[in-house]
C-alpha cells in the first residue's frame, strides 16, 4: 500500500469525509495533521460537517447540551426534523430533560455490579468461540470475523432475549446504519430492515407472557408514571443494537491488531496478568473506535471557528484521545499506563451507557484470546493491509493472523 | 491526604470503582459513591491518586 499520510490529494482541512476508506485507513494520522495546523476541520460533505480535533474542544462539545443537540448522532445527508425530545433512539438520541428519565430507566442494567454478573456468560462465549477457531486447524485464522465480531452479538442478544443466531442480520442492519450512512435509502426491501425486524419482535412479545430480559424490562417500564409508548422501545431496543455490537467488535479486533504487532506486549500480558485492566484502558484510548455527532442547536463556535445552527459536527473521541496537551506521549501506546483520562467513551450526560459491558467483552476477550493464543502475528505483515470500517466507528473488518504458539483449553 | 468527589460532575464512568473499590463504590445507576469521610487512610494514597488520575470528567481532586 501507499504511504497514504503523505498523499496530498486530500486537503484534510477542507475535503475529510469520513465514510471514505481514504479517512478510516489513516484516521489518527490525518488528527494529528489537523491538530497541528487546523484543529476545527470543515468539509463539505453530507451538507456540511466540522471535525473538531482538540481533546478540549471536543470535552466542550460533550459537555454543551445547550448549543448543541443530539437529535441525531449521525452524519448523514438526512437532518433529521421533529424528533426532538426523545430522537429515534432514546436516550442517545434524546436531550434535556427528557434525556435524563429515559437513561435513568436503563443505567441499573448496565452498572458495573450488574454487568460483573454477566462475566461468566461472556467467558464462556470468548472459549466456545477460540475452541471452533482452532478446531479449524489451519496457521492462519480471522481474528475479526471468526473471534471478536461474534462476542458482543452474543452478549447484547442475551441480554435482551433475542436469539444469537440473528447475529448476521444485526450486523447487516449495522453495516448500512453506521458505516454506509443513507447510501443504501430506497434500495432495500421493507421486510429486510431493523424496523421490520423489531415490529415482528415485538409483535411475538405482546403475544406471550412477559419476559426476564431487557425487552421484557422496557415493555413494563415506565417514564413520569406512564409506560413507554412503542417508538421509545423500538428506539431503544434498536440503540442497543447498533451502539452495542461493532463498537465493542471494533475495540477487541483493534486490540488484537495491535498485539499481532508488538511481541513485548504479548509477553507482558503473559507474564504480568496485573497488567491487564491497564492495557485495556489504554487499548480503549489508543484504538477508541467512535466518534460520535451532534447537530448546532444554535449559531455558536467551536475554538473560535464560527458554527451554523443545524451544521453537522462531529465528536472524534479517539482522536481527543490522542492530543498531547491532554496525554503525555499522547502518541506511544503505553500498556501499563497510569494516568489515563482517555474518553473512549465519551464525556458528559451521554457517556456510553454500555461501557460497563463493553469493558468486560474486552477484557474477558483479550484475557482469554491470550491463554490460548499467547503468540500471534499479522498473516500480512503490512500492517496497512488491514481494512478499517468507515463512517463513526472505526475498527478492522478483516484480521487475518498467524498463530505461532497456541494452549490446550483450560478447564473452566 | 483528603479526597473530594464532584457529583455533579461524575458521569458513572465507574473508574474510580474499578480502580480503588476500598475508597469508591457505586450506587444502583453506577455512579460514584465515596465511602470515605473525605480524609484518605494511611496506605490508600495511591489508590486515592489513581482514583484521580484516572477519572475522564476529572470529578475526583486530591487535597495533600
Amino acid at each position: 500500500m501507499t504511504d497514504l499520510a503523505a498523499d496530498h490529494t486530500i486537503d484534510w482541512a477542507t475535503e475529510f469525509d469520513h465514510t471514505k476508506s481514504e479517512y478510516a485507513q489513516q484516521a489518527p494520522a490525518v488528527w494529528d495533521e489537523l491538530r497541528e495546523r487546523c484543529p476545527v476541520a470543515h468539509s463539505d460533505a453530507h451538507g456540511g460537517v466540522w471535525l473538531p480535533v482538540r481533546h478540549e474542544d471536543v470535552s466542550a462539545i460533550a459537555h454543551d447540551t445547550e448549543h448543541f443537540t443530539s437529535e441525531s448522532v449521525i452524519v448523514s445527508a438526512f437532518k433529521p426534523v421533529g424528533l426532538a425530545p426523545a430522537g429515534f433512539a432514546p436516550p442517545i438520541t434524546s436531550d434535556p430533560p427528557y434525556h435524563q428519565g429515559a437513561r435513568r430507566i436503563l443505567l441499573p442494567a448496565f452498572s458495573p455490579k450488574a454487568i460483573d454478573r454477566l462475566e461468566d456468560d461472556v467467558r464462556a462465549s470468548c472459549r466456545a468461540l477460540l475452541d471452533d477457531l482452532l478446531a479449524q486447524g489451519t496457521d492462519v485464522v480471522d481474528a475479526a470475523t471468526a473471534y471478536a465480531q461474534h462476542i458482543p452479538v452474543l452478549a447484547i442478544a442475551n441480554m435482551l432475549g433475542l436469539p444469537p443466531e440473528d447475529g448476521d442480520r444485526f450486523r447487516l442492519f449495522i453495516h448500512r446504519i453506521i458505516e454506509k450512512p443513507g447510501e443504501y435509502s430506497g434500495t432495500i426491501e421493507p421486510e429486510e430492515t431493523l424496523v421490520y425486524y423489531l415490529m415482528q419482535v415485538m409483535k411475538a412479545r405482546r403475544a406471550e407472557p412477559p419476559r426476564d430480559d431487557l425487552i421484557g424490562f422496557l415493555m413494563q417500564a415506565e417514564m413520569d408514571g406512564e409506560p413507554l409508548n412503542d417508538e421509545h422501545i423500538f428506539g431503544t431496543i434498536a440503540l442497543l443494537i447498533i451502539a452495542g455490537i461493532d463498537t465493542t467488535w471494533s475495540a477487541i479486533g483493534a486490540s488484537l491488531w495491535h498485539l499481532a504487532q508488538h511481541p513485548e506486549d504479548r509477553a507482558r500480558l503473559v507474564e504480568d496478568p496485573d497488567v491487564l485492566p491497564f492495557a485495556i484502558e489504554e487499548f480503549l484510548r489508543f484504538y477508541a473506535p467512535v466518534t460520535m455527532a451532534r447537530l448546532a442547536a444554535t449559531d455558536t463556535e467551536i475554538g473560535g471557528c464560527p458554527v451554523a445552527e443545524r451544521d453537522w459536527v462531529l465528536l472524534p473521541f479517539p482522536a481527543a484521545n490522542r492530543d498531547p496537551e491532554a496525554f503525555e506521549d499522547a502518541d506511544e501506546f503505553i500498556i501499563d499506563r497510569r494516568r489515563n483520562r482517555h474518553v473512549a467513551f465519551g464525556l458528559g450526560i451521554h457517556r456510553c451507557l454500555g461501557s460497563n459491558l463493553a469493558r468486560l467483552e474486552l477484557t474477558v476477550a483479550i484475557d482469554e484470546w491470550m491463554k490460548r493464543i499467547p503468540d500471534f502475528e499479522l498473516a500480512d505483515p503490512d500492517p496497512d493491509a488491514v481494512r478499517w470500517s468507515t463512517g463513526q466507528v472505526r475498527g478492522p473488518r478483516e484480521l487475518p493472523v498467524r498463530l505461532l504458539g497456541t494452549n490446550e483449553a483450560v478447564s473452566a | 491526604m483528603r479526597i473530594v468527589l464532584d457529583t455533579d460532575a461524575c458521569q458513572g464512568h465507574g473508574r474510580c470503582y474499578a480502580l480503588s473499590p476500598d475508597l469508591f463504590d457505586t450506587d444502583d445507576d453506577g455512579y460514584a459513591v465515596l465511602l470515605v469521610d473525605g480524609e484518605v487512610p494511611a496506605g490508600a494514597e495511591d489508590a486515592a491518586r489513581l482514583a484521580a488520575d484516572n477519572c475522564p470528567e476529572f470529578a475526583i481532586t486530591i487535597e495533600d
